[in-house]
């Protein structure tokens, strides 16, 4: 009798996908280290093979097929030069720290150094022990693992080689911010960064560039008791790039993690944001306004744990998709047993400008506690030709109208940005991309 | 200043025809109301002068100032001074009102090739306007008619009036769903834009609100059509003895 499960049972398609995923990484060599980098390597690189590399018909990845991010090589993407407009944040006074294609540049980077900021490199640390970062290394991304399964991450966590290790002890008000520009056509980035932010302890943390041909970037946050993150992020604009981001984050007693992302063009972009409110009264806002035209996929799958009593979580995403361009929302609440008076929130709502666009959506509540306020809405729609009239009658033109209008509808993410120079210039980011994709 | 003739206008999607053969023409500064029953087309006929879509006209011509309406984009038709108050004004969420207010009248300044105005300017402009409506500086921050009571909706409506200054002002059923207090200060609000310049075009079910806006002439509309015209006293006819008399007196 053959022992092997039949191909088409569930065990069956695991078994494939094993073999599969040996296959894949039979080549892989881990990066050269020692101690418990190499050990938080290894165990990592054990989570892919124990579950396997992700799969089309997985149900996480139903809408985005993993394909193009699963290949040994990156597919070549043309780098995008912009010269339309100003650097992203230009005009604010930070800490730049600066990766191309990848690989951390000190000739562009300030001293990594700050007032209430330890600061070190990944590639760094292998022979130190700096307890914090041993602690955290591949902690929450394995933690993140279930209920729902990131082979992805566990196998960035295995094969980082650079990446940024801060820990922050003062509010701190200068931002830090990683910039990650694209010199050659075929980088494959793989970036792993550990936040700690001490007990009382803030930092605004900015992420902007489109990194490379292909990205994986993992941030693992850990935000002691009243410890605030601001997190706002500007993807880039090129149009052919692949990006897959983890942000794991871990918050305790009223800790306040606030994140934004900007996302304009991208073949392929799926962010995963995995939150654990896991001490009393913490506060997690995530947010995101992507716009895509034509060749454009673009998905934010979160997943937020409410472990505590008395804690908020906002989750506000917003779509803009013109010529076929496709959006993805994922987003659940966890709301455990213990974790009453919970406030929830979410919606995704996207803006469709013509019949070729999709927007696929999974908004998901399981909630144990009894004693809790949560809501979730997601809608995708057109312009409301009502306000449109509004406007026209009042002498405002079709197309500012319409530019108006949506930029309405962008504005409930825009306003998860703490830093109000930064929400503007966002808006005007948005601005010139809509001024760029009117029709 | 506006001259309607013989216009003629279906549904766009459907057969269905709503205004069949309407004449109408008003001089500058005067003061026109129309009332009529419930589907006559009074509301066809604001939304068809100020372009909104999901009508067709099959017939007659709308000229305001001799420039062919119909032919204009709702935009240009603002800019070339035409103002509809909105029967049910269109909640903008997401958009301030002064935001609004502003890029209105800068883009009808640009249409008509004047600079636009500077914001100190525009400031004090608005605050002195709201303030004789009695509308609070709250009220001027919060999204485009979003929360706002209705009649707050209609102050609003008559602040964009009285902001953008056009020729011709249609107010559709601007007295729908005001108490008497609002209406009164409504009325003001229109009263004293009234001018040499300036004509109106009053849509109304009821004639309590010509009391406080007194129209120079006054029609009667039913099926599609002007089917009586007279003075004011015709706003009072309508009143004691409705309308079924004036429509069977035409209909024998």
């Amino acid at each position: 009798m053959n022992t092997a499960a039949a191909p088409n049972t569930r065990a069956g398609r695991l078994a494939a996908r094993l073999a599969a995923t040996e296959t894949r990484l039979s080549g892989l060599v881990l990066p050269d280290s020692a101690g418990w980098l190499a050990r938080a390597r290894a165990a990592a690189l054990g989570r892919v093979k124990a579950m396997g590399l992700p799969g089309k018909r997985d149900e996480y990845w139903r809408f985005t097929d993993p394909a193009d991010l699963l290949t040994p090589e990156a597919k070549p993407a043309e780098v995008f030069q912009i010269t339309d407009e100003p650097e992203m944040f230009m005009g604010i006074d930070r800490l730049k720290i600066v990766f191309v294609d990848g690989v951390f540049s000190p000739d562009d980077s300030d001293p990594l150094d700050g007032e209430g900021l330890e600061i070190t490199r990944l590639s760094d640390v292998a022979a130190t022990d700096i307890h914090w970062a041993q602690d955290l290394y591949g902690t929450l991304e394995a933690e993140g693992q279930a209920p729902v399964q990131r082979p992805m991450a566990a196998l960035n966590t295995a094969r980082a080689t650079d990446g940024i290790l801060i820990r922050v002890t003062a509010a701190v008000t200068r931002p830090v911010s990683l910039v990650y520009q694209r010199r050659g056509d075929c980088a494959d980035l793989i970036l792993h960064h550990l936040i700690r932010v001490e007990g009382g302890a803030q930092m605004t943390l900015l992420e902007n560039g489109p990194g490379a041909a292909r990205a994986s970037i993992v941030t693992e946050v850990e935000l002691a008791d009243d410890a605030q993150l601001h997190h706002v992020r500007a993807m880039g604009r090129d149009h052919q790039r692949r990006a897959h981001t983890h942000m794991f984050a871990r918050l305790g007693a009223r800790a306040q993690f606030k994140s934004f992302t900007l996302t304009m063009n991208g073949a392929l972009v799926r962010n995963e944001s995995m939150v654990w409110l896991n001490g009393e009264n913490g506060v997690a806002h995530l947010a995101g306004a992507a716009l895509g035209d034509g060749m454009f996929h673009h998905d934010d799958t979160v997943f937020v744990t409410h472990a505590a009593p008395g804690c908020e979580s906002r989750q506000v995403f917003k779509k803009v998709l013109h010529h076929g361009a496709v959006g993805v929302f994922q987003g659940k609440i966890l709301v455990k047993q213990p974790a009453q008076l919970t406030d929830g929130y979410q919606l995704s709502q996207s803006l469709l400008m013509d019949d070729a666009c999709q927007f696929l959506a999974k908004p998901e509540l399981e909630i144990y506690a009894d004693d809790v306020k949560c809501s979730h809405g997601s809608t995708s729609g057109e312009i409301d030709t009502d306000q449109l009239f509004y406007l026209r009658a009042r002498g405002v033109p079709e197309d500012e109208a319409k530019q108006l209008l949506i930029l309405a509808f962008l504005a409930e993410a825009l306003d998860e940005i703490e830093r109000q120079d930064l929400a503007e210039d966002m808006r005007l980011r948005l601005k010139r991309w809509l001024n760029r994709h009117a029709d | 200043m506006l001259e309607i003739n013989n216009l003629h206008v279906k549904l766009e999607d459907e057969d269905k025809a709503i205004l069949k053969g309407l004449s109408l023409d008003i001089p500058a500064g005067a003061v026109h109301a129309i009332m009529g029953p419930n589907g006559s087309g009074k509301s066809t006929l604001s939304y068809v002068l100020s372009g909104r879509g999901g009508y067709e006209v099959t017939d007659g011509t709308a000229k305001l100032d001799g420039e062919d309406l119909l032919d204009m984009d709702p935009e240009e038709r603002a800019a070339a001074g035409l103002f509809l108050a909105f029967q049910y004004p269109v909640e903008i969420p997401g958009v301030g009102n002064m935001t609004f207010l502003r890029t209105a009248m800068n883009s009808q300044r640009k249409a008509r090739g004047e600079p636009e105005l500077s914001s100190g300017d525009f400031l004090k402009l608005v605050r002195a306007k709201a303030k004789d409506l009695k509308i609070d500086a709250d009220m001027l921050k919060r999204p485009v008619n979003v929360g706002f009571s209705g009649g707050e909706k209609k102050r609003n409506e008559i602040l964009q009036m009285a902001m953008l200054e056009p020729r011709m002002c249609i107010l559709d059923e601007t007295d729908s769903g005001l108490d008497v207090d609002a209406m009164k200060l409504v009325a003001d609000g229109v009263n004293a834009l009234r001018s040499e310049g300036r004509s109106f075009l009053v849509i109304t079910h009821y004639q309590r609100l010509l009391d406080h806006i007194k129209p120079d002439v006054v029609h009667i509309m039913a099926d599609g059509r002007i089917i009586k015209t007279g003075g004011p006293e015709l706003a009072l006819e309508v009143e004691n003895n409705g309308y079924a008399d004036l429509l069977s007196e035409v209909s024998a």
